[in-house]
């Protein structure tokens, strides 16, 4: 079964393409007294892998993913991390401390409104370079060089560096707070619906960036969305959710191509064919 | 703390003002504070006989610790003579009888506001810092509840992220009082609006120093020969304030010097901001001459 | 000949619930092999399953019951029971699948579309990019679109942009859901030998032809649907 042309290096045999799981998760729950945030939700995600998560208002996505990222405590289950030097670790046991740090490297954590995510009062370079500084950096020329080029990575012009990003268009906000999240090279990204409140043309652009960070970087990444349009071109992989339960789940394209539940079957049709 | 002996003072009142039980609540914050240098301890702060901004929290601090056999010396920014400095050191003149002073080196307690002597603290020596502002980190996160974790977490980027600013915007940092400090690789810690000159004073100095902030309910300490570092970046080292010319009356090339205006021409001098020390050196000069 | 693809038993059918809840079989009980750099040819009438069951070799449709065995390296998967990675994995790296439609993101032009195959399978960019223009050069698009978001090509460019994109990474597996359906004849004569081609080095071919000389021109064996459909 020789390929017509010998393309693919050695380490690019399938084996090499399935490493190590980088997040299980099992039986997630988290209960608003007796109202159900999220419920019984459990997968596994891979290296360079993104998970979408669709559903209406309410339905529990937004729980699930804070859940997921640590912000929130969940009622039950568990969130297990396959940390780069201590193996797996659940992540809702470790000590804040410990769980803050890899939120700030080895996780990102991109908000819906980007000024939930930026601080708007000090430069883009100081933004960018907040997660340098916290760990640690003490060289301002080192954070100010490596600032430069994250900008230039997210398609921001680079004379922008000590701009306040309070003079910046909405998409060029979000990808200040991709670059900001991208700078300590991160295994990890959640993402709560990252092209809302965006024009059309704004958002291909932003989809087209993260596409292109997902596969040059192997990020594994959750994206948050109401949009099955993004999960169309962005996830490899999608979780359909309703009342806080996962109701039908698979690759992306089997699920908005061959849905089953009549949830989903419900979502799908109602995209406007454009 | 014997109440049954007759004390000095002002009849009427405990000594130092403050009830004893207070000032035993005080001290626990003392001991606490003294036990982790550089982090806020809560304290319940009173009501004192002047108006927040004022040192209410230096004052219930001094209440606290004096003793009749104290020598205490009151400034503000340097200068014994000063309203808000009279007014504090006759306070406690009146509410205690204790010696007053106005030389550094005879001192066993020094109450100040924004400045620490320039004559070198020695050995049993106690220094009371008024502190308007007792986070470092209040104009970076306003929420208390946040940077109070971020304290018990060392989360201190944002810090940084100030000072990176500061670059930026003004090619150094730019911070020329209330510097931020590194309290024995630990707690961040404001030192009070001092001018950043007095920072290198703080690295293990021999005598106590104890910061109280009334309004906002904060006492913290540096237990003698505590490091302090100043906050700086590798290419970008931390300096503090230097003067082209020496101070106009003592000659002093090595004190922080005020810039006093002299008429409505411009005309303008420099003179050393420590009172104390200014006066020391001219009587020296003259015994000498 | 080894077997690349083994499908046994495999059935399939849709449910609307949006309509009351009506079942539609498709086919039932179906069973297929096929070898390495063998052919075979769809056949049945519109609307007998053909396209369903590509897409379920592809397992972009999930059928009911049954397997769909895939030589994926050195092992086998099967596409029915493979966790959602598994099935990513296998995609990347042993089966192209070229459908009808191109879907792609809006802004990314037309090269960036046809290396991506390539790109994810850790390619560097400008090898990939060489052998992206390459196939887009024999497919006659003309350069002055390479740059350009394919969104806005005719029918016929939209296709041959699919084809380019199907037949870059060499997979050892092709599904062609009527690869030359709106192709002119020098098109469909350069499809014909890039599917030869691929056949000669050993890739194992699946596809619905429509177009009668494309299909004897390629197809070693005729695959008819209707024993299937008439079981569902």
């Amino acid at each position: 079964m020789s390929a017509p042309e010998a393309l693919l290096p050695d380490a690019l045999l399938p084996d090499a393409l399935l490493p190590d799981a980088l997040l299980k998760v099992a039986a997630l729950t988290h209960l608003y007294g007796r109202r159900v945030g999220c419920r019984d939700v459990g997968f596994a995600l891979w290296p360079g892998e993104v998970m979408g998560v669709v559903g209406e208002s309410g339905s529990g996505k937004t729980t699930l993913l804070h859940c997921l990222s640590g912000m929130l405590a969940p009622s039950a289950g568990t969130v297990h991390y396959r940390t780069r030097t201590e193996g797996w670790q659940d992540i809702h046991r470790l000590p804040e401390a410990r769980r803050r740090l890899l939120m700030r490297t080895d996780w990102g954590i991109v908000h819906q409104n980007p000024r939930d995510g930026l601080r708007l009062g000090v430069s883009a370079g100081a933004n960018i370079g907040e997660r340098l500084l916290a760990g640690g950096v003490r060289h301002y020329g080192r954070v100010r060089a490596e600032a430069e080029a994250w900008l230039g990575e997210v398609e921001i012009d680079r004379a922008r560096l000590d701009d306040l990003p309070s003079r910046f268009s909405g998409g060029m906000l979000q990808r200040l707070q991709i670059a900001r999240n991208l700078v300590t090279r991160p295994r990890l990204i959640f993402m709560d619906e990252p092209t809302g409140g965006l024009d059309v043309s704004v958002q291909a652009r932003l989809l087209d960036l993260l596409r292109g960070l997902v596969r040059d970087l192997g990020l594994a990444a959750v994206i948050v969305t109401h949009d099955l349009a993004v999960v169309r071109l962005l996830a490899h992989r999608l979780m359909v959710m309703k009342e806080g339960a996962v109701v039908e789940s698979g690759l992306t394209d089997q699920v908005l191509d061959d849905p089953r539940h009549p949830y989903t079957q419900l979502l799908v049709a109602s995209v406007l064919q454009g | 703390m014997t109440a049954a002996a007759p004390q000095p003072g002002l009849a009427g009142y405990n000594f130092a003002y403050l009830d004893e039980q207070t000032k035993r609540m005080i001290r626990r914050a003392i001991l606490k504070a003294v036990a982790i240098p550089g982090y806020q301890v809560p304290f319940a702060s009173r009501e004192m006989p002047l108006s927040y901004g004022w040192g209410t929290g230096g004052v219930q601090l001094t209440a606290a610790l004096i003793g009749p056999d104290d020598v205490l010396k009151v400034i503000d920014q340097g200068a014994d003579d000063t309203t808000n400095a009279v007014s504090i050191r006759k306070f406690f003149a009146t509410t205690t009888g204790v010696a007053t002073t106005t030389r550094t080196a005879a001192a066993t307690l020094i109450q100040t506001r924004h400045r620490i002597p320039e004559t070198p603290l020695a050995d049993g020596q106690i220094m009371v810092f008024q502190v308007p502002i007792p986070e470092p980190l209040r104009w970076l996160e306003r929420r208390e509840v946040e940077s109070r974790r971020m304290h018990a977490l060392e989360d201190y980027g944002v810090m940084y992220v100030k000072l990176y600013e500061d670059i930026v915007r003004h090619g150094k940092i730019a911070t020329a009082y209330d510097y931020p400090v590194m309290v024995n690789q630990r707690y961040v810690m404001a030192p009070s609006p001092i001018p950043k000159f007095d920072n290198p004073k703080l690295d293990r100095s021999p005598a106590l120093m104890l910061f109280g902030a009334g309004r906002e309910k904060r006492i913290y300490a540096l237990p003698p020969y505590t490091a302090v570092k100043s906050l700086d970046f590798e290419d970008h080292p931390f300096e503090v304030q230097s003067w082209s010319q020496a101070c106009a009356l003592c000659g002093a090339t090595d004190s922080y010097l005020d810039e006093i205006i002299t008429d409505d021409r411009g005309g303008r001098m420099f003179v050393c901001s420590d009172t104390d020390h200014c006066r020391q050196r001219t009587t020296a000069e003259g015994n000498s001459r | 000949m080894p077997a690349m693809i083994e499908v046994a038993g495999l059935t399939k059918s849709f449910t609307l619930h949006g309509q009351g809840g009506v079942r539609i079989p498709v086919f039932a009980g179906l069973g297929l092999s096929v070898a390495a750099g063998e052919c075979l040819a769809l056949d049945g009438p519109s609307g007998s399953g053909k396209s369903t069951l590509l897409r379920s070799l592809y397992a972009n449709y999930r059928p009911d019951a049954g397997a769909i065995r895939v030589r994926h390296g050195d092992g086998v998967v099967d596409m029915m029971t493979a966790p959602p990675h598994q099935i990513l994995a296998v995609r990347r790296a042993t089966i192209g699948y070229v459908s009808q439609f191109l879907r792609v993101i809006p802004r990314v032009p037309a090269l960036a579309v046809v290396a991506e195959p390539l790109r994810v399978l850790g390619v560097e960019l400008a090898v990939a990019e060489r052998r992206a223009a390459r196939l887009l050069a024999r497919l006659r698009i003309p350069e002055r679109l390479w740059t350009l978001a394919p969104a806005t090509f005719s029918g016929g460019e939209q296709q041959r942009i699919n084809l380019a994109r199907g037949f870059i990474a060499g997979s050892p597996i092709l599904l062609l859901d009527e690869p030359t359906a709106s192709l002119d004849h020098a098109n469909r004569l350069t499809v014909i030998e890039l599917i030869c081609a691929a056949k000669q080095a050993g890739t194992a071919v699946v596809g619905i032809f429509h177009d009668r000389e494309v299909r004897d021109a390629v197809a070693d064996r005729v695959f008819d649907m209707s024993r299937a459909r008439d079981a569902a």
